[in-house]
């Protein structure tokens, strides 16, 4: 069995009394393309975000690379590093250059050298696509290239997970392409991925897993052909003929 | 009537010309005083806004009792007690015990100001930054505060404006700027109209050439606007 790359125990999320994410056992190994796939509500955004603790789990075990995190104990921060992660709308620095959104976190966190980083940062543009906008502001880009830099800048950190939060939702129909296709790459290089999107064809053509969350729970998962052609349980068949 | 009216402007005139180096060294006095009591101001304002928003109740609490205690008392007391109060235990000119006393009354209002600014910042920023594994204060510091403090500057400028005006109050403990200079003229002169008015010119001029300033640092800064 390949690496788990993340391991997740009987987790547990409260907001107040709304009990959000219920006992779930979730895991990835090493290159695997995990989608979660739901209904707005069902938990899959909370559940990423525990992953890199932007939500802290009430109680339940995250295991990332195999070492049990805890945050009041470990250094999130250094965890944070391995875990890069794309965001719905992008949260770009807007007082930044499109380069300077790339170089930021691995000069000041890593103390990089400007140089070395600005180098590095270039590569990763020209990766994405946008080498030509490096000088310019987030603001004078479209939300399709706003969405490449921010995984340019994800990148840059040399993560070893990466994990998208409806990386395609607040974008026009016309520039979702674009951030699947760099995507879609990032996938084929062998990155770790863990991706909450409503965007079927992507899961069909490029989970290696799809998990289908509703209400707190996963209630099924399997190969993508699986669970989009014979889906077993009936929530997962209602939820699929809503959207398909 | 419109013969009053011509001698008292020939009057007006002639002591506005007249007394130009008398009120340039008193101009440089009041530039002075806002100038330091605002440098220090910014810092006391940054320092009370972090508390407010530390989300740790007892530095919240400190905080808002100094902006409670501020915003409830009248300035002149403020400087009266900063200069009664500092002169016994310290001696300390009456141009710093007001700098200090200003200082002490603006860091409040700018501490509001500051602390509206950077909870104005989403917390996608703050996320953003933390997901890339930056510390509390490093995004604090080359994330928030940076934006924060650009969508702080006009309501900053303001209260850059008001604390010029308020250095006036400096002439109460004798410190010889704008103010004082004009009331000790027209005392001279029994003349209070003439020089209260002559005084009015330059504060006038003193808070355009501020507000100038301001604006060119508001150009200067507004580079990417928001996202």
């Amino acid at each position: 069995m390949a690496k788990q790359m993340i391991e997740v125990n009987k987790l547990n999320k409260y907001f107040g009394d709304n009990h959000v994410l219920k006992d779930i056992d979730f895991h990835v190994a090493e290159s695997e393309v995990v989608v979660l796939i739901g209904a707005s509500g069902s938990g899959k955004s909370t559940m990423l975000r525990c992953l890199n603790f932007l939500e802290m789990k009430n109680s339940g075990e995250i295991f990332i690379k195999g070492n049990e995190v805890n945050p009041k104990k470990d250094n999130v921060n250094e965890v944070r590093q391995k875990v890069g992660m794309v965001f719905q709308h992008f949260n770009l620095f807007p007082h930044k250059t499109v380069l300077g959104n790339v170089m930021e976190a691995p000069t000041q966190v890593k103390g990089l050298s400007k140089s070395q980083a600005k180098k590095e940062g270039k590569e990763l543009l020209e990766k994405v696509g946008l080498a030509e906008k490096a000088n310019d502001y987030p603001s004078r880009l479209s939300g399709g290239q706003k969405q490449r830099v921010a995984i340019a800048r994800a990148l840059a950190m040399k993560p070893e997970i990466m994990l998208f939060d409806e990386p395609t939702s607040a974008l026009d129909p016309e520039l979702v392409g674009e951030v699947l296709q760099t995507m879609k790459d990032l996938a084929k290089e062998g990155m770790t991925m863990v991706v909450v999107t409503h965007e079927m064809g992507f899961a069909r053509e490029v989970a290696d897993r799809v998990v289908y969350m509703h209400e707190g729970k996963i209630v099924e998962t399997g190969a993508p052909k699986d669970i989009f052609e014979n889906p077993k349980e009936e929530r997962t068949q209602a939820f699929l003929s809503s959207i398909l | 009537m419109y013969l009053q009216f011509i001698s008292f402007w020939g009057g007006f005139w002639e002591a506005l010309v007249n007394s130009r180096e008398l009120f340039f060294e008193a101009s440089q006095l009041t530039l002075a005083l806002t100038a330091v009591s605002i440098f220090i101001a910014i810092f006391v304002g940054l320092f009370f806004a972090l508390l407010k928003i530390s989300n740790i109740r007892p530095l919240e609490w400190i905080a808002n009792a100094y902006i409670y205690i501020v915003r409830g008392t009248p300035l002149i007391v403020q400087i009266f007690v900063f200069y009664y109060g500092l002169t016994n235990v310290w001696m300390i000119s009456g141009f710093w015990s007001v700098s200090l006393g200003l200082a002490f009354h603006n860091g409040a209002y700018i501490a509001e100001i500051f602390r509206g600014s950077i909870q104005s910042i989403g917390k996608g920023q703050t996320e953003a930054g933390r997901s890339l594994g930056m510390s509390q204060a490093l995004t604090m510091r080359r994330i928030i505060l940076p934006q924060a403090f650009r969508r702080a500057l006009p309501p900053l400028g303001n209260q850059f404006i008001i604390g010029l005006k308020d250095s006036s109050l400096a002439a109460f403990i004798g410190v010889s700027e704008i103010f004082a200079v004009a009331t000790t003229q027209g005392a001279n002169t029994f003349d209070y109209m003439t020089w209260l008015l002559v005084s009015a010119v330059y504060y006038l001029i003193l808070v355009f050439l501020l507000t100038l300033v301001v604006s060119l640092i508001e150009k200067k800064m507004a580079v990417s606007g928001d996202e």
